[in-house]
């Protein structure tokens, strides 16, 4: 059977700051200029699956348990809320578009059946996004 | 695999013509789009770049890095110009694709010269309903 790939799409807001902890207020001001300022973005991101289509329900994934995945995952995380204050994973690195991806595409590979997650790309603006592919075995 | 990508915009005229054809035979290949005066497109220009993330920026490439080098060697060259006569167009017809393999040749040397990143696909979108890439990103 042929392998498909399904998207699903989810949007969501959160204001960020590029500053790690263990640097000064100077040393992050120097480093990452005015993006250790706060301030926030429309995330925009694109979830695929890759899999053949169950032969009765005709689906890769039922896109009922893709957007529960989605929402526990990533909404309830991030939606309206500050990536620094927030969360954990950007203490001791900047939440650019490529760290916040790398830390959104572990969350739903670990969250959806295995090896089910082929890419995401995340949109930090409609004019800068960072793809993630998963490596061919 | 991780790319990061940021997209462009700039105005250009072109004309899709063989200057080694006839008017009739590029009307017929081309269509519309061999009338001789010319006609232009907004084009956007989707530039990913993919390599080791820099420890201290947690980035593959400063993004006002790849604006200077976008500014540099595409926009300088061909925004607000009549493509056929910049080179290496002309000869070359600026097709969208001929257009994505010329922009990602020069963003690739440019790239290469001032980071670490490297470019991985470019993509031309020409109109909302017309694009070319070239690279390596599925």
């Amino acid at each position: 059977m042929k392998v498909l790939r399904v998207t699903r799409s989810i949007h969501f807001s959160s204001s960020l700051r590029y500053w790690l902890e263990d640097l000064s207020e100077a040393e992050n001001l120097k480093r990452f200029g005015a993006q250790a300022r706060q301030h926030g973005h429309n995330y925009e991101l694109e979830i695929t699956v890759a899999g053949v289509p169950d032969p009765e329900t005709g689906m890769v994934i039922n896109l009922t348990e893709l957007k529960a995945v989605a929402e526990k995952e990533i909404m309830a995380r991030f939606d309206h809320r500050d990536l620094n204050a927030d969360t954990d994973f950007f203490i001791h690195q900047p939440p650019t578009p490529e760290n916040f991806a790398s830390v959104v595409f572990r969350l739903l590979d670990e969250a959806l059946p295995d090896g089910l997650l082929s890419r995401i790309r995340l949109y930090a603006t409609p004019d800068h996004w960072v793809d993630i592919v998963r490596d061919r075995p | 695999m991780i790319t990061v990508t940021s997209r462009f915009q700039f105005p250009a005229a072109h004309v899709l013509a063989q200057p080694s054809f006839s008017e009739e035979k590029n009307r017929q290949i081309y269509g519309k789009c061999a009338n001789p005066a010319g006609h232009g497109h907004d084009y956007w220009v989707e530039v990913s770049v993919s390599g080791p993330m820099d420890d201290e920026t947690g980035q593959i490439i400063v993004p006002g890095v790849l604006d200077e080098i976008f500014e540099e060697t595409i926009l300088s060259r061909y925004a607000h110009r009549m493509l056929n006569e910049e080179s290496p167009f002309g000869r070359l017809v600026p097709t969208a694709e001929n257009m994505a393999l010329v922009f990602k040749q020069l963003l690739t040397q440019a790239v290469s010269n001032r980071s670490s990143a490297r470019v991985a696909q470019v993509r031309v979108v020409e109109t909302p309903r017309n694009s070319a890439e070239s690279g390596e990103i599925e």
